[in-house]
């Protein structure tokens, strides 16, 4: 297993390494730089700042040296935020948008496990009826949409709630909700599928004819047998969540990596766009193989 | 057709037949102020009201459906002609070749897609055409995956084998025999990607850096009435609903073709 482990993270080497690479190509393909501005800067200090930061070079030298810099751990200084390093930064808003992500994660699965588990046993009925309408809706409300409402609904007009910030849990709620419903009702159909598909199976009826009760069978028997469509779309679903958390970020000025990178991709920080790109991947790649590994762990008839 | 199959059909004509004819049915030009009225609630010379300059809401929601269905439709349209060729030619030659094409789709699958579009959308200066780029780099992995399994599949079918040992060649077997089979597959993955694109879109204008004006689209239109969101809500509500009601009728006709094209689901639906 922990063979596979490290396999599996050598795997992910390359990966980071062609989207750091394709990152770097993106930005310096294009026209303009970090330090073109509306007022002009003197040539000479232009020349002075671009030589400090190698920008004199050619593309590949700099890739290169960027790149030494990075295996010595060392994201480099950011262009904009003056005296601040990319590490600095990322550290402070890495822990913020990671607390985002997890509480939208359990609002995902708090909400659409149950949800499908509910409207599978009961296939067909009513309850069945609202549960996959509130998946569709899910499925198609854009989260800024859904985060609007929401500020709208509870900060404005009924007060019970922050609409911005993150000083204390009461501002981490709306953000969660609005970040995770939207894929809730995704998980919600998921478990509903999981789950009618080993209902129908033959231990099911075995254990039905043993004389179980409903409730050994749907919690002891079903749910264990249906996890796995779950666990597996866990690494898409990080990514989904790590890509959302921008807009989210955005609607309620949680000082996260996410607003931190649109304000570097519009100023040309190309540093701090590297480093929080990296480090988006870098999550990514983890939640995969962390994903594998969960599975194997959970279901002996993937463990070779 | 269920009833409500029938009001998504209703709703996406309704809004594609408005933004092809959007100068002759819009009330103003999507430009023109009405300096008394501005941030007007609705009323019935503004049907959905005025923004902060006076324009009327109603017309420019008209025009951004425009800007909207043209990037969703075409990006989408875009990605899978690529995917479809990249994906068949892939899957149907196979082996050493199949792997490296293959590889090159899983690196491009492991970026991180929200960031990419933003890095290219903002790098090329902030246009329908640094979208319309990205937009489609991320997205025909997915078709191209899609149409690799399908083909894989369908290769080794016997009528296939039966047109081989005619001796078709092989552009003509990929062209008249496996191509046809697998278009019910394209068009659901259409109706599903065109969803997709139009909320990514909306999501990246709404943060602002998505359309810049002079266009809009309805996610800048999102992104204008944010800003008033506490005493001016319906400049918000509209383009939200506009929005949310057309991904809505994407995903519920995408539903209903794949369980009408997908013979195993027919029983329930039928």
């Amino acid at each position: 297993m922990l063979i596979y482990f490290f396999k599996r993270l050598l795997h992910g080497i390359p990966v980071l390494f062609v989207v750091s690479t394709i990152t770097f190509v993106i930005m310096r393909v294009v026209p303009g730089g970090p330090f073109d501005q509306e007022k002009k800067l003197p040539p000479e200090i232009l020349v002075n700042i671009q030589a400090k930061y190698h920008l004199d070079q050619p593309v590949t030298t700099q890739y290169l040296l960027y790149l030494k810099q990075l295996v010595q751990g060392d994201m480099g200084p950011s262009y904009k935020y003056i005296g601040r390093d990319v590490a600095d930064i990322i550290l402070d808003t890495f822990p913020v948008s990671i607390t985002l992500g997890v509480l939208a994660m359990l609002v995902v699965m708090g909400v659409g496990i149950p949800m499908g588990v509910w409207s599978a046993y009961r296939q067909n009925s009513v309850i069945d009826r609202i549960c996959m309408f509130y998946a569709t809706l899910g499925i198609s409300i854009p989260s800024f949409v859904l985060g609007t409402v929401l500020v709208w609904l509870m900060s404005h007009k009924l007060q019970w709630l922050p609409p911005a910030l993150w000083e204390g849990p009461r501002h981490m709620i709306l953000p969660a909700i609005a970040l995770g419903a939207p894929f809730s009702g995704y998980i919600a159909r998921l478990t509903r599928s999981a789950v009618l598909e080993v209902l129908s199976s033959d231990y099911i009826r075995t254990a039905r004819a043993k004389g179980l009760t409903e409730s050994v069978i749907l919690f002891k028997h079903t749910l264990k047998n249906s996890i796995f469509p779950i666990i597996s779309v866990l690494g898409p679903l990080t990514a989904g969540l790590v890509t959302g958390s921008f807009v989210i970020e955005f609607i309620f000025s949680i000082p996260g990596m996410g607003s931190f990178f649109i304000t570097a991709v519009t100023n040309r920080d190309y540093p701090l766009i590297m480093g929080v790109t990296l480090i988006y991947a870098v999550l990514i790649v983890l939640a995969n193989i962390l994903v594998d590994i969960i599975y194997m762990w959970l279901d002996p008839r993937v463990r070779v | 057709m269920s009833f409500f199959s029938k009001l998504s059909f209703g709703f996406l004509g309704v809004v594609f037949f408005s933004a092809i004819f959007a100068p002759w049915i819009t009330p103003y030009s999507y430009e023109t102020q009405d300096t008394l009225n501005t941030l007007a609630t609705p009323t019935f010379s503004h049907l959905m009201g005025t923004d902060r300059l006076g324009r009327d809401l109603f017309s420019r929601l008209i025009y951004g459906a425009r800007v909207s269905l043209f990037i969703g439709i075409l990006t989408t349209l875009l990605a899978l002609v690529i995917g479809t060729i990249y994906g068949s030619i892939s899957g149907y030659i196979g082996g050493r070749i199949d792997g490296f094409m293959m590889r090159v789709v899983d690196v491009i699958f492991a970026l991180p897609d929200m960031l990419m579009i933003i890095l290219v959308t903002v790098m090329m200066g902030r246009g329908i055409a640094g979208m319309f780029i990205a937009l489609t780099l991320v997205s025909w992995v997915t078709v191209a995956r899609l149409v690799r399994g399908e083909v894989l599949r369908i290769k080794e079918k016997t009528y296939v084998e039966a047109a081989r040992a005619l001796g078709a060649s092989s552009p003509r077997i990929l062209m008249q025999e496996i191509l046809p089979n697998i278009l019910g597959l394209v068009v659901v993955t259409l109706t599903f990607r065109i969803p997709v694109a139009i909320l990514a879109e909306s999501t990246l204008s709404f943060i602002g850096l998505g359309v810049a004006p002079p266009f809009s689209s309805w996610g800048t239109m999102a992104n204008e009435g944010w800003k008033s969101i506490k005493f001016y809500p319906h400049l918000i509500l509209f383009p939200s609903l506009a929005i949310f009601f057309t991904i809505l009728s994407f995903n519920f006709l995408g539903d209903r073709l794949r369980d009408g094209l997908d013979p195993r689901n027919k029983t329930r639906f039928s």
